[in-house]
């Protein structure tokens, strides 16, 4: 995807995002009705989910669990903590507020690393219940504005949350992407959620303002229902526009919630300040302080596993990639690493085999069907030049559809042999002699006759030429 | 303290809990909510600045519940008591002037 | 009339049948409920089956609860499945609980046979019970008089001897003060002793279920069998049931009994003399008085009609017409919930409801809300010293002998200042009990209010008990 240009006239962006969990634990975060998507309608209701009269809400030790791990995860401190009701007025909301943390979160003062060593405060990742789900019907496109009524499901409503809120920090839009997306790969990691934006189980809302360096940050707009990671940036990018063109044309931005819509790529006004509920935040009263001690912290630090950043580093290390490339990501993303430790152990070229991987088992998961004997044995053809790295693509291919195998054998079968150094020196100088032209040329300093060269001598070896071998030896045997 | 209510506040508030008093129930709400506070000023003559808010009558913490499920309320029992339910859910009138 | 103990011990022993039980009390509320109006729904049919159910087991041997065969009337803000719990609302009229309040699952497994629904202040709000919806109760000693609130129902039941015990909920004397106005004991436990969980919300942080019965051993009885830890509630205290009955004869020799000195004024002279012999008959059985002083005591009032309508408020908005409760429908979303909340609620409901999102609002919260917080801290603070020199207070339950209906009801204020006696201990979170002690104004009973220390039950009851045999 290309990167969209800054802005113009020196204008900077400031990016905050506010991140959403639904969190994996069996139960809701209050009662015990069943955490599942995709049930029946209101058949995962109980009286602390329905808001019923008498009902009383009781804390998922469970759920305090995986809100440690995401806040340990993101470098945290983890404190003493209390609850608060939100109070605002909505149909799927069956208290008529909200159970959140609000002056003493359970999470505080942590961050999260980008590509290129770019750091992300995280400012609290607190806990919190979701809302029951309402359809709208009878209006347009099942948006809520001009529906004849709507219906709504509590399943999910008191389903454990916990809300990830990142400082400013973030400058563009691809740092917005990859935080999200390296938040996921951490959260997936701990296995605190599923992370699924398509399913909701974790959704983003996106605050962008706008500043000249110098200047005081500018007024910002929250953007709601941006449910994807390309969203994300698409969002963005077109929030911030707005705003310059808004502000270079005399307007002032008016602090509100937008909506974002995906099919016309804008934003639209949600919600002003003025419409603004007051929250009467108050220490709920049904629940008691919850004070994690140290000794269950320690616990939960302890058995997190090496996270995402971690491993890219150690593989890059091992297999002299860069941490931050394509190949490390995609491979560490993929929870395929691992098996190229495996690889490498067997006998494998590090670099080749983190390439290898990389290029050409998406489909194949965390345990990859090829065994790592017969992928290093590929490697190691290639890194001798017993065959060319055209080859080596085709018998990889091979191996992928076949689930393994013999490679040499698979070479000799195919008839693949890389010609030895000398014997394509030979049909190199032969080249030189019949595409005179071309040689001249190149000799003059024309880069393109290259290519026409290295491609002449590769069609007449029928492929068992190198092209990089044949490259190195014309390079070399130019005056 | 603040100074005396205002039928505006009054209305405002009122808003904001969904209530919706006539003109004479505001009016007469106004003066009988402004005679309470008065009475209430009684602690401003407290000096509270040094005092801990004290809310938990008896002091518990960490009172937590594991991750095991229980059986669901029955829908059927449940949607019965509805003012109106379709399709398995509640039915509410639609929600001009709010968001998503 | 009997009292619960004797029908429990009848029953189980088989020398009393339940049913027949149930049939003596179901024939006196047929013959003086439509005078009193103590309840919103008598369960006659289901009392009879109750009751048949517990003979019939007796007979085949089984084990019967220590309630077996005891009629017992509920206040109508606790949850029975399948049994319509209104809280003496139109916003809740007809509802039917899709379960079972803790406490009403421990009296069923204890054998007690619920005989009805009692009438209260509309959501447990009023110290008089004439803001029910349906009607107000009467005091069964002067149907002219208010039997006292908010559970004024569940008192009236008691002295009325529709039922042998009920329960009550206290957020600022709800129980005590109607006990006192029908001269029946009546119960606040120490906050946290019995659980919350079915019980429908006023003040979450000042609420209690209790017993009221016709002698303390009674009330001891039921206190013991409904209290103890529920972990459906996470307020509830992590120990096991009270154990109240077996200290009630130990007598008051050698504790101290405190006297306030700093009591709030209003309190009628017929209440104070007979407070003034409470102190005589303790003296008498080898006590000792001691004077206290409570200096927050006078600031109490204010900081509960500041704390309990912000909980109040809150936990009133989830009456929305969504799930549950009658709707008034409407073009739109809010102006269902308007409507709705305007045609469900009583005057006083929606009063308290405006004070407390008052107080908890933008820019008044530290002013009202968080004041009243640090008041409460105060009280309690005042309570600890006073306990470092005494084991147990004393004070009236009510400033007067029950009113006449509509006396009060023009000024509000009036009315809040019923709990000034009663309205400390639940913001402390402490116990207080209220026993009759002999009668004041036009021979109207006089209760006398024990309170005691965090957990301080069993003190509490030695002095009730005391009390019991001097008046």
């Amino acid at each position: 995807m290309s990167e969209v240009a800054a802005l113009p006239n020196g204008w900077q962006l400031i990016v905050g995002l506010e991140v959403h969990v639904e969190l994996a634990t069996k139960t809701k975060m209050f009662s015990a009705s069943a955490n599942r998507f995709g049930d029946e309608p209101n058949t995962n209701i109980d009286p602390v989910t329905l808001g019923l009269p008498g009902a009383l809400p009781v804390l998922n030790k469970h759920a305090i669990e995986l809100a440690m791990r995401i806040g340990l995860a993101l470098n945290c401190k983890v404190q003493p903590c209390t609850f608060h009701r939100k109070n605002y007025f909505y149909p799927d909301l069956p208290k008529a507020f909200q159970i959140t943390q609000y002056d003493h979160p359970l999470n505080v003062d942590g961050h999260l690393m980008l590509p290129g060593d770019v750091r992300i405060g995280i400012e609290r990742a607190h806990l919190e219940e979701d809302t029951g789900k309402s359809t709208h019907f009878g209006g347009a496109s099942g948006r809520i504005h001009g529906s004849d009524y709507s219906l709504i499901d509590f399943n999910r409503a008191g389903v454990p949350l916990v809300e990830i809120v990142s400082r400013p920090d973030i400058r563009t839009s691809e740092q917005a992407r990859q935080y999200v997306a390296e938040l996921r790969s951490i959260l997936l990691a701990v296995g605190a959620s599923d992370a699924k934006m398509e399913e909701g189980s974790m959704r983003c809302d996106v605050n962008v303002s706008v500043h000249k360096p110098g200047t005081p940050f500018g007024t910002r707009c929250e953007i709601k229902n941006v449910n994807s990671i390309r969203s994300v940036g698409r969002a963005i990018d077109y929030e911030s526009r707005r705003q310059v063109d808004l502000i270079e044309s005399g307007g002032t931005i008016r602090q509100e919630t937008r909506h974002w819509d995906d099919s016309t790529g804008r934003t639209e006004t949600l919600r002003t300040k003025e419409d603004a509920d007051d929250y009467r935040y108050f220490l709920e009263p049904d629940l008691v302080p919850l004070v994690p001690d140290q000794s269950w912290i320690d616990a939960v630090r302890a058995a997190l596993p090496i996270l995402p950043a971690a491993r890219r580093q150690a593989l890059a290390e091992l297999c002299g990639v860069d941490k931050d490339g394509e190949s490390a990501i995609v491979v560490v993303e993929r929870g395929q690493d691992d098996y190229v430790r495996e690889v490498i152990s067997a006998g494998g070229d590090a670099r080749r085999a983190v390439i290898y991987v990389q290029q050409a088992f998406a489909e194949q998961g965390a345990s990859p069907k090829v065994s790592a004997k017969d992928l290093a044995a590929l490697t190691v053809l290639e890194r001798d030049s017993k065959v060319t790295s055209t080859q080596a693509k085709t018998l990889l291919t091979d191996l992928i559809e076949a689930g393994g195998g013999d490679v040499a054998a698979m070479a000799t079968k195919r008839g693949f042999e890389a010609l030895d150094t000398s014997a394509v020196e030979a049909m190199v100088d032969a080249a030189i002699a019949a595409e005179a032209g071309a040689w001249q040329k190149y000799c003059n300093g024309e880069e393109k006759a290259l290519g026409a060269l290295v491609g002449a001598i590769m069609k007449s070896s029928k492929g068992k030429a190198d092209g990089k071998v044949i490259t190195a030896l014309l390079q070399a045997k130019r005056p | 303290m603040a100074e005396k209510i205002s039928q505006e506040t009054v209305i405002k508030v009122s808003r904001l809990a969904r209530l919706s008093l006539t003109t004479d129930e505001a009016e007469k709400m106004t003066a009988q909510l402004a005679g309470m506070l008065e009475h209430f000023r009684d602690i401003d003559a407290l000096d509270l600045a040094d005092v801990e808010p004290m809310t938990q009558p008896y002091p518990l913490k960490n009172v937590l519940r594991e991750d095991v499920i229980a059986p669901s309320l029955d829908r059927d029992e449940v949607l019965g008591q509805a003012p109106t339910a379709e399709s398995g859910r509640f039915r509410v009138p639609p929600t001009i002037g709010f968001d998503v | 009339m009997q009292k619960l103990v004797e029908i429990a011990s009848g029953v189980s022993g088989g020398t009393l049948s339940a049913s027949e039980v149930v049939e003596e009390y179901l024939k006196r509320i047929s013959a003086r409920e439509s005078e009193i109006h103590a309840f919103n729904l008598v369960t006659a049919d289901q009392a009879r089956h109750d009751a048949g159910k517990i003979d019939n087991d007796v007979k085949a041997g089984k084990k019967v609860g220590a309630l077996a065969g005891v009629p017992i009337a509920l206040k109508d803000n606790m949850c029975t499945r399948g049994v319509e719990t209104t809280c003496s609302s139109k916003i809740l009229q007809g509802w039917k609980p899709p379960y079972d309040a803790t406490v009403v699952t421990k009296l069923r497994n204890a054998g007690a046979v619920i005989v009805g629904k009692t009438n209260l202040d509309e959501f447990a709000m009023g110290s008089s019970t004439e803001n029910s919806a349906f009607g107000p109760t009467r005091n069964p000693h002067d149907i002219s008089r208010v039997p006292g609130g908010s559970s004024g129902g569940s008192a009236a039941a008691v002295a009325a001897g529709f039922a042998a015990a009920s329960l009550g909920s206290d957020t600022g004397g709800s129980i005590r003060q109607p006990a006192a106005l029908c001269g029946v004991v009546g119960v606040k436990p120490t906050y946290g002793t019995v659980s919350r969980y079915g019980l429908v919300a006023f003040a979450s942080s000042l609420d209690q279920i209790g017993p009221f019965a016709s002698d303390v051993r009674d009330a001891a009885t039921l206190l013991e069998t409904i209290s103890g830890h529920d972990p459906m509630d996470s307020t509830s205290i992590p120990q096991p049931a009270l154990s109240l009955v077996s200290v009630l004869d130990q007598g008051v020799k050698g504790m101290r009994i405190g006297r306030v000195t700093d009591l709030p004024e209003g309190c009628e002279p017929d209440v104070l003399e007979r407070l003034e012999a409470a102190f005589d008959a303790l003296r008498s059985a080898g006590a000792t008085i001691v004077d206290v002083k409570l200096p927050s005591l006078q600031y109490c009032l204010t900081a509960y009609y500041l704390i309990a309508p912000a909980e109040a408020s809150s936990n009133l908005a989830r009456y929305d017409g969504v799930r549950y409760g009658n709707r008034v429908d409407a073009a739109d979303l809010n102006s269902m919930y308007a409507a709705t909340r305007e045609a469900g609620f009583g005057e006083e409901v929606k009063r308290r409801i405006m004070l407390g999102t008052y107080a908890l609002s933008a820019g008044y919260f530290d002013a009202y809300y968080g004041k009243a917080l640090k008041v409460r801290r105060l009280i309690s603070d005042d309570f600890a010293r006073a306990y470092q020199s005494v084991d147990t207070i004393l004070t009236p339950t009510s400033p007067s002998v029950a009113f006449k209906f509509g006396s009060k009801t023009d000024n509000p204020l009036a009315m809040y200042l019923c709990d000034v006696f009663t309205i400390p201990t639940n913001l402390a979170g402490h116990p207080a009990m209220s026993v009759p002690f002999g009668v004041g104004a036009d021979s109207m009973p006089v209760g006398i209010q024990v309170l005691a220390s965090t957990l301080g039950e069993q003190v509490m009851f030695k002095v009730a008990a005391e009390l019991e045999r001097a008046s």
